[in-house]
């Protein structure tokens, strides 16, 4: 068997526009979003991306009081990605199937609640609550997927910052490469919009959107851009070697054509256009493809000053005097999902492929100069014929200059 | 707190806990886990909720005597009379 060529067969997700595929597309390229204002302890009112999925569709109330959202989130989106490959969890499978999840942190959420509930009681930690561990353990959201699935292979958390989400289908694919499982579960999911920390530390650094409408927060690119939007969520995946997927007659959404991952090795917080752009070259490489063949970049832009600049930056590194891919952003529409932000945003993407129709970026309505790349997709979506879109590299990037590039291909036989 | 308060008292908090559970129909002389899904993690659940509620410590050697409800009662009434 040849084990060097991975598919993706499967796609469950959840987005504060969109808890499956087709309803997070269509608001995509209909333009629709739906931030709010949410109230965190300490900090106030914080603009939110908020997810709308039911926990309850798969989980007992039980589960969901002894678990976590990230584990919440995460069970959502296995069980839809095995439903939409329309796969079974059996005995034939169960110990075969691997649980690789991205995660920019993990704990934090768990951790404040119990500090805020043992403040009741005059911090006597007799209070403290005992399923404390097993919520902040790195491995949580994943391990919750196989106590929910009755899953018995491996499974693990990635903690790659926003780059996460990248690195769990990355992850997946190099662990069914090896033929350690038959089947991956993969990708990132986030809960960080539920620890007051998140948007504390982004606040102190400058990085956190205020906007009178938050709608409009989220910007990437724009002049009026001024910080993060936090949003929660999850995208997952169901990836299989292409003779397994083939064998049972799958869908096939893409294949996995390449990947990078490297380091800045020189801020915990500040980018390096340098490294990133090294890092989509050697994905471009990886995938055996030139900078030519990039149908669609889907950029990492968070929509903060200096960030966006930098990143578009890299890709003039990348791709200098030559042709350009149509290059567009999902954050205007959903908000920064943290550990999700990858895997959730090339699913925006993926369906390009079939259809030839490419989300634009959103809330760009007076471009930064510093951001002014070529085929950057600013406000209208494009169409084009489906054949020409043949690769997608899709950035995430994270802190302590952390960064990955994903590289999917239209699937040919 | 009386005998019937008690056990209201606790069949509340089981309810809490497990809210697919339904103590309505449960024998008070049968163990309480094999009436209902309850497993060990939720039986410290029933602790932290009767210390946190009533302020009552139960120390893990007497565990065995929340077994069922009427032990629960039992174990509970001379600490919770006054409550």
């Amino acid at each position: 068997m040849d084990r060097r060529r991975i598919v993706i067969t499967g796609v469950g997700l959840t987005a504060p526009n969109g808890n499956d595929l087709r309803e997070f597309r269509g608001n995509l390229l209909d333009g629709k979003v739906r931030f709010q204002n949410t109230e965190l302890r300490y900090i106030g009112k914080v603009i939110a991306g908020v997810c709308s999925f039911n926990p309850l569709k798969y989980q007992n109330k039980k589960e969901v009081r002894a678990g976590t959202r990230a584990g919440s989130i995460s069970i959502y989106c296995a069980r839809e990605a095995v439903a939409d490959a329309k796969i079974q969890i059996s005995d034939e499978n169960r110990s075969r199937t691997g649980i690789y999840v991205g995660i920019t942190e993990h704990g934090n959420v768990e951790t404040e609640n119990e500090i805020a509930n043992i403040g009741n009681y005059n911090y006597d930690v007799r209070f403290w609550n005992h399923y404390h561990n097993p919520r902040t353990v790195a491995n949580n959201p994943a391990g919750e997927v196989t106590v929910n699935m009755g899953i018995t292979g491996p499974h693990y958390c990635i903690g790659g910052a926003c780059a996460a989400g990248n690195l769990g289908i990355i992850q997946g694919a190099q662990q069914l490469m090896l033929g350690e499982v038959d089947l991956a579960i993969a990708g990132g999911v986030s809960e960080s919009i539920h620890t007051f920390g998140i948007f504390a530390g982004f606040k102190s650094q400058n990085a956190l959107a205020s906007n009178e409408d938050p709608n409009k927060a989220s910007r990437p690119f724009d002049m009026a851009r001024n910080g993060i939007v936090v949003s929660e969520g999850g995208a997952l995946y169901t990836l299989e070697r292409l003779e397994d997927a083939k064998r049972r007659g799958a869908r096939i959404y893409a294949e996995i054509a390449g990947w990078a991952s490297n380091s800045d090795g020189t801020s915990y917080v500040l980018p390096n256009p340098e490294r990133q752009a090294e890092c989509m070259a050697r994905a471009i490489a990886h995938a055996g493809l030139r900078p030519d063949d990039i149908g669609i970049l889907n950029t990492h832009a968070t929509a903060t000053k200096a960030g966006d600049i930098q990143e578009c930056e890299a890709i003039r590194k990348v791709f200098g005097s030559g042709r350009y891919p149509i290059i567009n952003n999902t954050k205007g529409f959903i908000g920064h999902a943290m550990g999700a932000a990858g895997a959730l945003e090339l699913a925006g993407n993926i369906p390009s492929f079939e259809d030839g129709i490419v989300h634009p970026c959103h809330n760009l309505d007076e471009l930064d100069p510093g951001c002014d790349i070529p085929g950057l997709l600013q406000r209208e979506k494009a169409v084009r014929p489906p054949s020409e879109i043949r690769c997608i590299l899709n950035n995430s990037f994270g802190m302590l200059g952390i960064n990955s590039s994903l590289i999917v291909k239209r699937f040919e036989d | 707190m009386t005998r019937e308060q008690i056990s209201q008292a606790i069949k509340d908090i089981i309810d809490e806990i497990l809210p697919e559970g339904d103590c309505s129909s449960v024998n008070p002389d049968e163990k309480l886990r094999d009436q209902l899904d309850l497993d060990s993690m939720d039986f410290l659940d029933i602790v932290m909720e009767i210390r946190k509620r009533y302020g009552i410590e139960i120390p893990e050697a007497d565990y065995p005597r929340l077994a069922t409800l009427s032990s629960c009662v039992e174990y509970l009434a001379p600490k919770m009379a006054s409550k």
